[in-house]
């Protein structure tokens, strides 16, 4: 069996997001698609899932041409996905969930979910999943949920299986079973695309890679290429890929948090005694899987949270129970984890989005006005300084590509006099150049000696720039520990489990 | 962008419109309320994500391609080709040519020569033509300039009818369309005029002081009661969070009866010795100066209404406080991340919004409508003015443009009627249909195969 793609171009208006891609995947092998955010790894997916019709091209299946007009086909054709965001419904079960779209019916219409559940039991055992099939699928851990995708798409006989970026929402235990799990599926005769930007996932479990840029293909690579290589063949250009910094020269503690806790308003407790300090000078990175309370510590920091307790106190001021704006005007940057929702005003031209934490007086204001002329030239340089590639300054924001995005908000926050950095997800669906570029700002920022509180989920990303690496695990702290931290270590304390001769 | 599709109430205004309407008081409350809306926030309109071209995942905006670079006239075509106002100029054709359908089925010589139409079509298709050249013609004739009378002044009559008609429409089109832009939708336009009217005219009646200083406190005295009761609602919002439609709707009973109860007690507002409930006439010392001496209607609130258009164009693109309404009413989160306190914005904005619709009121209590305070004095504006903001884009000279054009539609609509017998009501089923068109921007740019608004 074999699954061809041949030459498909997808065209969005003006916009080319595949260009006469090419690719090919055989039984029992994984092909991995390897390319930036936004370089047309999903555009091409959802044309193989039958989500979006090709302008050119076909897909082939065994030499013979697909006709597809939605997921339905390509599921009949066997093909089956497994989303980065799953296609779950939380409260049904895992056989209501694998059931569902495809469901076996019995007299007028009564649901056979007897078959459905033998069906996930079958599957379960042939591939060591351990998953009851009665389970509430909410009530599961995120990796078993993405078991469930797997079942699902394996109950309908897929032959090929699309994991579209897996590991986003992993922890790394869990990546290391999925891992198995693909290889499993691989002795079976699947065949099998993962979608990755992840070059480690990739080279350690793709037999083939192919790099695609702006929407074209630009070369294939062996699991044998470097992490250099391949990154240059994904950007276009060499890269950097370790950030470049000296040890860190930590001055006294600047930034102080005593017993947090952060409950809201339905009464769930998010944070729960966070105890810790962050030395001026010094990268303090917060590890662990989405969820485990580092949303609502960033929030805590910048008054956001309402129903907070304890202390934060920098350089001696405390922080809590003051509006975000007295805590911004105490120095703190801010870099929100979702540039789109806390980030930015998408509506608004670049500079106003760069006046968007300082309405309220000089520089920007005067007398109630905007001083156009100091916006637009403050505005001006920043485009310049910071490499944000705009029509100019007066190009919306929402116009602007997420690599490009992040940098304005980048921009706003360091340009004033910071006495805290807090940056969440600083990289989050940015580009690789840009990835490369924010780093050198963050590391710059600590140099100049302001202390600087990182969130990521990205481990690759804490271990980088961190000089201390706090783990929290369910709204508490499991450990902080050196930033040369085993990655292993790091993973145990990630799903809650403090190794020996960690304290907390 | 401003390309939301609030959720609009289906007929603004209702049989409201007309100015001497006179509603029997009972029925006066229940009969042009608009239905509540489910959800008045405007929110960005959500792109189908299932497939097209908005569709979040449209690559290559991601990556690092730099956007294309574009001169200021392309970004001037694509807000007219995507956005906002070509739609709003092509929902108001569509609304016209829906229009004369209606006027064709309502048309007598049109109706029986249609009956014999196999015999003799040019007759159907020569009574199709008159109907709606006749119509249109007569719409024109009675809001712009009328060629049947004698002498310029006559003849020119119509269009000081069209900008006194438009005053009070602008004002209170702007406290919506402000409102509109911090992100809140106003459908209190009506409790805010009458609180304001009331004021205005309590003032008028129970203060004596000269003209220079007696106008001025009763227009004071109006936008401050407007902005007192549209701000109640901001300020219940930002502190309870109850929803502005719900609460700005409750306000509207809660002004008429509040009104219509100081109009019928002695020692309040109403007129002494009167039955009625309706206050004395204005003093000549409170009322709007005439613009054009006494043989023609218009008065200084259409000036005030300019002053308006600039002080809010000024509020939205200058200053630092729509700085924040904007922020806030694009995205309240980021607003709120960045140190703006977003619950004062919503009360600050609506306290301002509610002076402008209160203006309007003022507008008709010492304009329009001088011969004393009545509870019909909104004469439907307040939800007339919902159309005015969203048809004008919720910008300021979006707003003149659409209340100048309703303005015309009201002043021409009842020598429409006149001239023509063509029902006054068709007037309103245009400006409603204009409403319906604004509301769904993806039919109209379906009907006319417009590209997607990349910012939609």
């Amino acid at each position: 069996m074999t699954l061809e793609l041949r030459g498909i171009t997808k065209r969005f208006g003006p916009l080319v997001a595949n260009d006469r891609i090419s690719l090919t995947v055989n039984e029992g092998e994984i092909h991995a698609l390897l390319g930036e955010n936004g370089a047309g790894k999903s555009t091409l997916m959802n044309v193989l899932y039958g989500l979006y019709q090709a302008d050119e091209g076909e897909i082939l299946l065994d030499g013979k041409p697909l006709e597809m007009t939605g997921p339905g086909d390509a599921m009949a054709a066997g093909i089956g996905m497994v989303h980065q965001h799953f296609m779950l419904i939380p409260v049904f079960t895992v056989a209501e969930n694998v059931m569902l779209g495809n469901e076996a019916t019995g007299f007028a219409g009564q649901l056979d979910i007897d078959a459905a559940r033998a069906r996930v039991r079958e599957i379960s055992e042939r591939f060591g999943f351990d998953v009851d099939p009665d389970a509430v699928v909410e009530t599961l851990p995120v990796g078993v949920q993405q078991r469930v995708e797997i079942i699902k798409a394996l109950s309908r006989d897929a032959r090929v299986l699309v994991f579209d970026e897996p590991t986003a929402v992993l922890t790394p235990q869990e990546t290391d079973e999925l891992m198995e799990i693909m290889r499993q599926l691989r002795e079976s005769g699947t065949a099998i695309v993962f979608i990755s930007h992840k070059l480690r996932e990739v080279r350690a479990i793709a037999d083939r890679i192919t790099v695609i840029r702006r929407g074209a293909v630009v070369g294939e690579a062996s699991p044998s290429a470097t992490n250099a290589e391949l990154a240059a063949l994904m950007v276009g250009r060499p890269v950097e890929l370790t950030v470049q910094k000296d040890p860190a020269q930590p001055g006294p503690a600047a930034l102080t948090v005593t017993d947090l806790r952060v409950v809201d308003d339905t009464g769930h407790v998010h944070l729960d005694g966070i105890t810790f300090s962050i030395a001026a000078g010094e990268v303090l990175g917060v590890a662990g899987v989405q969820g485990n309370g580092q949303t609502e510590l960033t929030e805590a920091v910048l008054g956001l949270q309402s129903d907070v307790t304890g202390s934060i106190e920098l350089d001696g001021r405390q922080l809590v129970g003051r509006s975000v704006r007295k805590v911004l005007d105490a120095g703190v940057g801010f870099v929100p984890e979702d540039r789109q929702v806390d980030g930015l005003v998408a509506g608004m031209t670049i500079a106003e989005n760069l006046m968007l934490n300082r309405s309220h007086g000089e520089p920007f204001v005067g007398m109630g006005t905007i001083k156009r002329k100091v916006l637009e030239a403050f505005a001006e340089e920043k485009l310049v300084e910071y490499d944000v590639r705009a029509s100019g300054i007066h190009a919306t924001a929402g116009q602007l590509s997420g690599g490009n995005q992040q940098k304005v908000v980048v921009a706003r926050e360091l340009s004033r006099d910071l006495r805290l950095l807090v940056a969440a997800q600083p990289t989050r669906g940015v580009d690789v150049g840009s990835i490369e570029f924010i780093h050198k700002q963050i590391v710059a920022t600590r140099d100049r000696g302001v202390p600087v509180l990182l969130v990521s989920t990205e481990l690759d990303e804490i271990v980088a720039l961190s000089d201390r690496i706090m783990v929290l695990y369910r709204g508490q702290v499991v450990g902080i520990v050196p930033a040369d931290t085993p990655r292993e270590t790091l993973g145990l304390m990630m799903a809650g489990e403090r190794p020996e001769g960690v304290v907390a | 962008m401003n390309d939301e599709t609030p959720q609009t109430p289906e007929t603004p205004g209702g049989g409201g419109s007309a100015p001497e309407p006179g509603p029997s008081l009972e029925k006066a409350p229940s009969g042009p309320w608009p239905s509540v809306p489910q959800d008045g926030s405007p929110e960005p309109e959500p792109e189908s994500s299932g497939g097209g071209a908005g569709a979040g995942s449209a690559p290559a905006s991601g990556g690092d391609t730099p956007p294309e670079p574009s001169s200021r006239w392309r970004e001037v075509f694509r807000e007219i080709a995507t956005g906002s106002l070509l739609v709003s100029v092509l929902s108001v054709f569509l609304a016209v040519v829906v229009g004369s359908l209606m006027i064709l089925l309502t048309d007598e010589t049109v109706r029986e020569s249609a009956g014999y139409i196999g015999a003799r079509p040019s007759d159907f298709f020569y009574a199709v033509r008159d109907a709606v050249v006749d119509a249109y013609t007569a719409l024109f004739r009675g809001s712009i300039y009328n060629t049947n009378v004698e002498g310029f002044d006559r003849r020119i009559r119509p269009l000081t009818e069209t900008l006194k008609y438009s005053g009070p429409l602008i004002l209170a089109g702007l406290g919506v369309g402000l409102a509109f832009r911090a992100g809140l939708f106003n459908i209190g336009g009506r409790g805010q005029m009458l609180l304001a009217g009331a004021a205005a005219g309590w003032v008028a009646v129970t203060v004596d002081l000269p003209l220079v200083l007696h106008l001025p406190l009763a227009v004071l005295a109006g936008a401050v009661a407007g902005a007192l009761w549209a701000g109640l609602a901001g300020f219940l919002k930002a502190r309870t969070g109850a929803h502005e439609v719900i609460v700005t709707i409750m306000l509207n009973y809660v002004g008429f009866y509040l009104v219509f109860y100081a109009l019928s007690r002695q020692g309040l507002l109403q007129a002494p010795g009167s039955g009625n409930p309706k206050s004395e006439a204005m003093p000549e010392s409170a009322k709007l100066p005439k613009l054009l001496g006494e043989d023609f209607n218009l008065h200084a609130g259409f000036v005030l209404a300019l002053v308006a258009v600039a002080f809010v164009w000024w509020l939205l693109n200058k200053s630092a406080l729509g700085f924040r309404f904007r922020a806030v009413g694009e995205n309240p989160e980021a607003a709120r991340a960045s140190g703006i306190h977003v619950g004062r914005t919503y009360t600050t904005v609506m306290l301002i919004a509610g002076a402008l619709v209160g203006l309007a009121g003022v507008n008709q209590v010492l304009g329009t409508a001088t011969s004393g305070v009545t509870v019909d004095l909104d004469a439907g504006i307040g939800f007339d003015a919902i159309t005015v903001a969203l048809l004008g884009r919720s910008r300021p000279v979006g707003i003149l443009a659409a209340g100048l054009l309703f303005g015309a539609l009201k002043a021409g609509g009842f020598s429409m009627a006149a001239a023509e017998g063509i029902p006054v009501e068709i007037v309103l089923v245009i400006q409603s249909l204009i409403v319906l068109f604004i509301a769904a921007p993806p039919l109209v740019r379906a009907i006319f195969r417009l590209p997607k608004g990349a910012t939609a």
